[in-house]
């Protein structure tokens, strides 16, 4: 099935029309969400037959898009089956090929709204509004900002959120990357390929990073930790030129000369279009499916990977529960007839 | 070339860009770029749709100098220009619309 637009006159009654309109057709399972947990859906739901739909998203330049998160990264060394390492788009172009090959229908589209109040279910993007009987949601989560006011001005002009994007233009610079953990560290050793000197600002006195990243950035002599330090400002007219920071303990403020800041400081799920809809924890907004399994509290909507799991968040168990929510879904979908 | 994408670099950005009587869009781009990746086939639909607009990519990789002129700090980015003037720049990945929308805005306003 094609969309796109054909502007010679279609005689076939599978009018360009029609199929925006979409209301004829009612799909099996809609997958929302194109990560390691959506397309692990689309893989097991093609293999048995259902003939998932699958949107995707839109390109953009934070983690919220086509692929996921791992779109913004660089080598994956812990995804069981590549023992030399993979690039994270190219894992997720293998993915999705293999989601396609059994007849995952793909829709770089973004969900605008959901009606999950009766069935079948319906799900809204700007071209079309799909149906369907059963729904995979696996929206993930997303880098999570300063909250600064400067940041709306300064993105792409020395602040950034994509060190593989945006690593290249500080070569022989002294930049900062915000954040403790895993992505924050393996920003900053990325970024000393290029910069001269990374300096890392860690809200605690210690990171959240797993051993072998830590012993990586601690060794690195391009790499300085600034701990228990908090972001306060970015400066700068129409580039970064410094950021102003405070130290969380002693509350002594100073300043930082650099022209690049990158902010890596974790992720919050991609859930607003669900809130009062699906359960979710109302602090965090994870959603929350019954104990051992995908099932939301609305029956026939399942959840899986980050869009659902504050803990874990890597690309095998966001894979692994894609996994679950498309057996989960076809069972459920057996039950209905 | 109409209807596709022009491959710019140094040495024929000038003559392509700067002289141009309409407008043309410049894609700067590198092999390592995910989002970069996204927006390709995006462009080359807008160029396929698009007689009026110039659509063209210039690797910053090999044409870094270029990159530094017009102060571009993070791919994608897309500078829009009309007779040869910069009139407006988006950056980072975005949907088809959203770019058309931007790419239209700037250029209403230039004339």
């Amino acid at each position: 099935m094609n969309t796109e637009f054909d502007m010679t006159a279609s005689t076939s009654p599978d009018t360009a029309e029609s199929e925006i309109a979409g209301t004829d057709v009612v799909h099996d399972v809609v997958i929302i969400g194109s990560g390691p947990s959506g397309l692990t859906a689309a893989i097991y739901t093609a293999r048995a037959n259902l003939a998932p739909l699958l949107i995707e998203g839109e390109p953009s330049s934070t983690s919220d898009q086509p692929g996921g998160q791992l779109m913004l990264t660089t080598e994956v060394e812990n995804f069981p089956g590549f023992r030399d390492g993979i690039m994270g788009p190219e894992l997720m172009d293998e993915m999705r090929a293999q989601a396609e090959r059994f007849g995952t229908i793909v829709k770089t589209e973004k969900a605008s709204s959901i009606d999950f109040s009766e069935r079948p279910f319906t799900i809204t993007t700007r071209e079309a509004t799909y149906r369907a009987n059963s729904v995979i949601v696996s929206t993930g989560a997303q880098s999570l900002m300063l909250g600064l006011e400067a940041e709306e001005r300064l993105i792409g002009h020395g602040l950034s959120t994509c060190a593989t994007c945006d690593g290249f233009f500080f070569r022989g610079h002294e930049i900062a990357v915000v954040g403790g953990g895993d992505s924050a560290l393996e920003e900053a050793g990325f970024l000393t390929k290029f910069a001269d000197k990374v300096t890392v600002i860690v809200r605690r006195g210690e990171l959240r990073a797993s051993a072998i990243m830590q012993d990586r950035a601690l060794a690195n002599p391009k790499i300085e930790f600034l701990w228990n330090t908090s972001v306060t400002e970015i400066n700068g007219a129409d580039k970064v030129e410094s950021i102003d920071v405070v130290n969380n303990e002693t509350g002594e403020t100073g300043t930082l000369n650099v022209t690049g800041l990158f902010v890596a400081i974790g992720h919050k799920p991609n859930t607003d279009l669900f809130r009062g809809v699906l359960d979710m924890d109302e602090a965090t907004g994870y959603l929350v499916t019954r104990p051992d399994s995908t099932y939301t509290n609305v029956p026939g909507v399942f959840a899986c990977g980050d869009v659902k799991d504050s803990v874990y968040r890597q690309a095998i168990t966001a894979a692994g529960s894609g996994c679950m929510a498309a057996i989960d879904a076809e069972r459920w979908l057996e039950d209905q007839h | 070339m109409a209807n596709g994408i022009t491959d710019l670099s140094t040495a024929t950005f000038d003559e392509t860009v700067a002289g141009a009587d309409g407008p043309v869009v410049v894609d700067f781009w590198a092999e390592w770029c995910g989002p970069c990746k996204k927006i390709a086939p995006i462009l080359s639909e807008i160029a396929g749709e698009r007689d009026e607009l110039s659509i063209t990519k210039l690797n910053v990789d090999d044409n870094p100098d270029i990159a530094m002129k017009y102060s571009v700090m993070s791919i994608p980015t897309l500078i829009v220009f009309d007779k040869g003037e910069v009139v407006g720049r988006i950056t980072g990945a975005k949907s088809k619309g959203a770019l058309l929308e931007e790419i239209d805005g700037f250029l209403a306003t230039s004339r």
